[in-house]
């Protein structure tokens, strides 16, 4: 059943389901690291995944954005069943992400990182590019002005032109996220956005993420540790134990799931 | 003290993203292209053309395509003295077939017929990489020398083996046989040259050179935001022989009149562009050119110094090259992989800030 048009307490806007994962299962050999699990992610929404370590969060992100193939289910996207799919094909769609352990392009600037997130809307051919002036360079300046605003909305203008080998962690991390947002995705799957950043930080970033949410619409899942982070960004949460959903609901309906209880204070699994 | 960014605001994108975003740079290039165009036409001799230019402005032009395979976009290529030769067979095989067509056409359509069997021989690139990759180029270095050898109909059947260009003139002038003035052979390569460079530098600065960077830095998070790392690889692959193609028909027509191929195409040929590639700067169209010039005039240098000057034997000198040569590859590999190109533009930093670094 598709939920209804919502409006949250902060008045933003959640529409009906974009994305539906329907009885997933990923095997790695012995390994099951996804075991039937099923949700959607709905327009406009903050959607977070939870689970301990090697719970199989970042490989439901892998399903999504096709670099794992799971031997089971299927993935829904708006409204349409999706055929296995290569990761640059998901990404033509509209799906950008972020990873777990950083993956930028460390010999190239800042800038030219975050242009590359703009590969849906330049069409030049190479021939086009290869004369560069007229539609290729106004192409070029076009997407370089949308590049620039987000620039500016993270507040990163001041190493544009760094080469990204020779930032510190926490500005790689704002950079990554620069990358996904210049795709102007439709939905946008962060894994650990915060991991190993200080407390300021990740005030920094939790704001930015709601920014993003809140200024463009943006449809957005995200994996955190920080129980403190997830609360107060999502808007529905996912919680994940050893491949299984153990829990899935309003970051208050988690909260005093027993399940997902026992599984944060380890208690032992049959 | 002039050579300064201060006061030259860049007022908007366009302005960024020029060539030579410092007005200093771009004067000193307008300059270096008219004495290129106007001047140098006017003093040269045929010593001069044959033993530097000529060999510069055509391994320049190999070498921007070996650095965009190599340099841009990560593919490590041992098959340009094959490709080269491509070229050459290309040129030949059209300017004898189609003698009323004009060499500069033949010239381009070399270069777009090399393009294409790049790209068959980039197939494997989507399989394998680095050194395998490397195995793969090289056993295309040895097909395609091996194939010009033994297929009479590359070389039109001749009884030596070897293909001779042609006489052939462009706007009147002849550009390839005995009758060629040096100005004319160093002017032509000059045009394919210059061109070569603007184009690789336009595909280099937009999206089609992030593609490639893209897929050199990390494969991964390239398709992540919607590369097709095939098309992304074989593009590199094509564009990079159309340039080697070009510099390989040229080097075959307007340079050296008549080859044979295993002598001017050999694996050798193969390790001198790659070396120019890595001692110039990997991912740098200047560095190609400076690569190229080192390399070509290294060994003009010595033999006028050491053998004309102070009467050394010729292979002492020769040895010595090779040395030389050989020590610098190792110290750029190690010390500072983007070559002659990052010295120039660590001086040019240090300049901008003189006298006052701080
Ligand atoms: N490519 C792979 N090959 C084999 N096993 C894998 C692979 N990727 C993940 N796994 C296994 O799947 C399980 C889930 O891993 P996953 O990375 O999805 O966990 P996670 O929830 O993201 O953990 P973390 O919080 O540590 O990031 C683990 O047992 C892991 O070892
Ligand atoms: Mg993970």
């Amino acid at each position: 059943m598709v939920p209804e048009d919502t409006i949250t307490e902060d008045g933003r806007k959640i529409g009906g389901v974009v994305m539906e994962m329907k009885n997933i299962t990923l095997r790695f050999g012995g390994v099951v690291a996804i075991k039937d699990i099923s949700f959607d992610i709905r327009q406009g929404e903050i959607r977070a995944i939870i689970g301990p370590n090697g719970a199989g969060k970042s490989s439901m992100l892998n399903v999504i954005s096709g670099f794992y193939h799971p031997q089971e289910g299927e993935v829904w996207y708006q409204g349409k069943r999706r055929p296995p799919m290569k990761p640059f094909e998901v990404a033509q769609q509209g799906i950008a992400r972020t990873f777990q352990n950083i993956a930028l392009f460390e010999g190239m600037t800042v800038l030219d990182n975050v242009m590359t997130g703009r590969f849906r809307q330049m069409k030049a051919g190479l021939f086009a590019q290869a004369i560069w002036k007229g539609s290729a360079e106004a192409e070029e300046m076009k997407n370089r002005e949308a590049v620039e605003k987000i620039i500016d909305f993270l507040e990163i203008q001041h190493i544009r032109k760094t080469p990204v080998g020779r930032l510190p962690y926490g500005l790689k991390k704002r950079v990554e996220l620069a990358r996904a947002l210049a795709a102007e995705p439709s939905i946008l799957l962060l894994d650990e956005p915060m991991a190993g950043m200080n407390v300021e930080e990740k005030e920094d970033m939790s704001r930015f993420i709601l920014d993003v949410n809140d200024e463009f619409g943006t449809t957005i899942a995200l994996i955190e540790h920080d129980m403190g982070v997830v609360m107060d960004l999502s808007d529905r949460v996912v919680v994940m134990d050893y491949g299984r959903k153990i829990g899935d609901g309003t970051p208050d309906e988690v909260r005093t799931n027993q399940d997902v209880i026992d599984a944060y204070l380890g208690v032992a699994h049959d | 003290m002039f050579y300064r960014e201060a006061g030259d605001f860049k007022t908007s994108y366009t302005d960024d993203s020029q060539t030579f975003p410092i007005k200093f740079d771009r004067y000193r290039y307008y300059v270096v292209l008219i004495a290129a165009f106007a001047v140098i036409p006017f003093l040269i001799n045929d010593y001069w053309v044959n033993a530097v230019l000529l060999p510069f402005l055509i391994y320049s032009i190999a070498a921007i395509g070996l650095n965009i395979l190599v340099g841009y976009c990560g593919q490590v290529s041992l098959g340009t003295g094959g490709f080269m030769a491509v070229g050459a067979f290309a040129v030949y095989k059209l300017m004898t077939a189609f003698p009323e067509i004009s060499i500069f056409i033949h010239v381009i359509l070399a270069g777009g017929i090399t393009a294409g069997v790049g790209v068959l021989f980039g197939l494997p690139s989507l399989r394998i990489k680095g050194f395998y990759l490397a195995v793969a180029t090289l056993a295309a270095q040895f097909f395609l020398v091996w194939l010009f050898n033994r297929v009479p109909w590359f070389y039109n059947y001749s009884a030596s083996g070897q293909i001779s260009a042609p006489e052939r003139s462009f706007l009147g002038v002849p550009i390839t046989g005995a009758q060629t003035a040096p100005w004319a052979a160093y002017l032509f390569c000059l045009v394919f040259c210059v061109a070569c460079a603007l184009i690789a530098r336009n595909l280099t600065r937009g999206m089609a050179g992030r593609k490639w960077m893209a897929i050199r830095d990390m494969d991964i998070a390239a398709e992540i935001i919607g590369v097709n790392p095939l098309k992304a690889k074989l593009s590199a692959f094509g564009v990079s022989s159309f340039f080697v193609g070009i510099s390989g028909a040229l080097f075959f027509a307007v340079y050296l009149g008549a080859v044979e191929v295993g002598e001017a195409f050999g694996i050798n040929k193969s390790f001198l562009v790659l070396f120019m590639v890595i001692i110039g700067g990997l991912g740098s169209i200047f560095g190609s050119f400076a690569g190229a010039a080192f390399l070509v005039l290294l060994p003009v240098l010595l033999k006028n110094t050491l053998v004309g000057g102070l009467g050394w034997p010729t292979d002492l000198a020769a040895h010595l090259e090779f040395m030389i040569v050989g020590a610098m590859i190792i110290v750029f590999l190690i010390a500072e992989p983007h070559g002659l190109a990052q010295l120039w533009r660590i001086a040019k930093e240090k300049l901008r800030l003189w006298p006052f670094p701080h």
